[in-house]
């Protein structure tokens, strides 16, 4: 059941994502390459299979534990997206304010 | 454990770092010379490992001190050096042009220099395929900087495209990676490719998903066809230096296709070995005719040479995906010349279209040009090496790889391709180089051709480039011999495997 709703929610991220990115003004793209990465983010996390209540470590006492490795790319992945999405935000004012309007083509007709 | 490996990954860090932060304080010059200082040294850590590991030695280096497969790892072997060599040289020649002015026009130009070698390097060394997306990142946000370097409405606008589509196939690379994750349960590559061979069969599916994602991620990069309508646009408007050093990004995207097809998709893999050759042949072939169409059809030199980076991809990738010995070894010698010689086109239309004025770049009977002795002689020498005519490297190149594809059954299709597109270039540059040097009319009495010294030491890099060419061509044998020693190293995936896991 939960594994059900993470897929369906990884899947409605991405198919948001995608049509986001695909349409003509900057501003839709740079959300659209937001949700693909909160998509790819929860995705990553998942790999390491769905628990709850379980320590990321190796411990004697403990049933089971969870794969810590996921998370830490997950860290990686947020932090380089994070850094990304600052720097396509500033890129699109630049375009913005060089090529007149917010078409992703420099275009005002479309 | 061997310190040199990590050396060439540090050096441009603590460069990019080291300049960042004097930046107030130094004078342009001094500078200048650091970052060149930084590249040279650069070239030196290249030499030493090449020195290392000609023997066939590979060198590995835990980080952290981290025992395979759970750390990261840094691999060197002849294939990782031989791409860091090429790089480094490049990227000095690039530099020692860009010293010449294009690094003022804009802030922080030798900082996202130092980090984009910074990049390259550890993505070239990494034997982690999580740690490759990590330096892929790296190289491509100093890549967006330098991109942009110097502004300007239509530099902006290719950069906004090779930002969104390059993000893009970030996203595609993480899913591909996080899906491997999921089934193999390791990202270390020599690992990886033991697992690949034990997977079950119900489990195929999702791991020929991930890989055929993974490659069609680093078609992407190296602008394999339909992926490659990002780079003309991106290549033909930024500054001259900036482009040159592109020069090697597409080829980092050829490594990685090279590295995960012998490494982990390889004769071991059980039944997903060779899993992306039904699709690269084609593709490759493919490139190599609409990047030659592109060439045709460019209306300035810079677009131009943008689509020759396209078509020299396809050679590059046709030769690679043979698959044998002798094909990988033939796209070996071809990757530095196609880097040295896009790197060198670069300059020199740089050169030619400061000396056209309002003409710049585009093909219309301009002024007659200042040193246009000198510089049609370099454009005649970059044409030739372009298009693969004897008895320059680009002919070598392309020789070694049609008597590399003579067994292969798909031989006529792939002579049809090279021999065709080697004459539609011929036919292009023949067209472009009399465009801009013979159909040019003579200067009005008042303005004759300013001939000034300084003006001719510009060409010094780009002639640097070309004499690397001719290198290739003079020490053809050894290299060769070299290439070979490569291809056969990574047709034997156990060694690499072997000098990861078992340390």
């Amino acid at each position: 059941m939960m594994e059900a709703l993470v897929a369906l929610v990884i899947g409605v991220l991405t198919a948001c994502g995608v049509y986001l990115t695909l349409r003509a003004r900057t501003f839709p793209v740079v959300l659209g390459l937001t949700f693909l990465s909160y998509a790819v983010n929860l995705f990553l996390f998942t790999m390491g299979r769905l628990t709850i209540g379980r320590p990321p470590i190796i411990h004697g006492t403990a049933a089971g534990y969870a794969d810590p490795l996921p998370q830490a790319l997950v860290l990686t992945a947020i932090v380089i997206s994070f850094a990304m999405t600052a720097f396509v935000i500033m890129l699109s004012l630049k375009a913005r304010e060089e090529l007149g309007n917010d078409h992703v083509d420099g275009k005002d007709d479309a | 454990m061997n310190h040199l490996v990590i050396a060439p990954v540090l050096l441009p860090l603590f460069a990019g770092v080291l300049l960042l932060l004097l930046r107030s304080i130094l004078p342009v010059r001094v500078h200048r010379t650091l970052s060149v200082i930084a590249v040279a040294g650069q070239i030196g850590l290249a030499i030493a490992l090449l020195l290392r590991v000609h023997s066939g030695e590979i060198l590995t280096y835990m980080l952290g001190g981290w025992m395979p497969p759970f750390g990261i790892v840094l691999v060197a072997d002849r294939l990782s050096v031989w791409m860091l060599l090429i790089t480094t040289l490049l990227a000095f020649l690039a530099l020692l042009h860009s010293v010449r002015g294009t690094d003022t026009r804009g802030r922080h130009f030798h900082v996202l220099f130092q980090w984009q070698l910074f990049g390259l390097s550890g993505a070239f060394l990494t034997g982690d395929l999580f740690n490759l997306f990590v330096f892929f990142e790296i190289l491509l946000l100093a890549s967006y900087g330098l991109l942009l370097h110097g502004g300007g409405r239509l530099r902006t606008r290719a950069g906004l495209h090779f930002v969104v589509i390059n993000l893009a196939g970030s996203t595609l690379f993480l899913f591909a990676v996080g899906t491997l994750y999921g089934v193999l349960g390791t990202l270390n590559m020599a690992d990886l490719a033991r697992q690949v061979a034990l997977v079950p069969a119900e489990h195929l599916g999702p791991v020929k998903a991930a890989g055929l994602l993974l490659f069609g991620v680093f078609m992407l990069k190296s602008a394999v066809i339909p992926l490659h309508l990002w780079l003309p646009a991106a290549y033909a408007h930024t500054s001259a230096p900036v482009a040159a050093l592109f020069a090697i990004m597409t080829k980092l995207g050829a490594y990685a296709i090279l590295r995960v097809d012998t490494l982990i998709f390889g004769g071991g893999a059980g039944a997903l070995a060779g899993m992306i050759d039904v699709w690269l042949l084609p593709l490759a072939l493919l490139t190599l005719v609409i990047g030659m169409l592109g060439v045709v059809a460019a209306n300035a030199l810079r677009q131009q040479i943008a689509y020759l980076v396209v078509a020299s991809v396809g050679s590059l990738l046709t030769a690679f995906a043979l698959g044998s010995e002798a094909g990988i070894a033939a796209g070996l010698y071809y990757l530095p010349h196609a880097a040295f010689t896009a790197g060198a086109f670069f300059l020199l239309a740089d050169a030619i279209a400061s000396r056209r004025g309002e003409f710049d770049d585009r093909f219309e009977p301009g002024v007659v040009l200042a040193d246009r002795k000198l510089l049609g002689g370099l454009f005649f020498v970059v044409a030739m090496l372009s298009v693969g005519l004897p008895p320059l490297s680009g002919f070598i190149g392309k020789w070694m790889t049609l008597q590399a594809a003579l067994p292969h059954p798909s031989l006529p299709w792939i002579m049809a391709s090279i021999l065709g597109t080697s004459l539609l270039g011929i036919i292009a540059m023949a067209r472009s180089g009399s465009v801009l040097f013979y159909r040019a009319e003579a200067p009005s009495v008042d303005s004759p051709p300013v001939r000034d010294g300084t003006r001719t030491r510009e060409l010094l890099p780009a002639t640097g480039l070309l004499l690397l060419c001719l290198a290739l061509v003079i020490w053809a044998g050894p290299v060769d011999e070299f290439a070979r020693a490569t291809a056969a190293q990574l047709l034997q995936p156990e060694d690499y495997i072997r000098a990861v896991l078992v340390p």
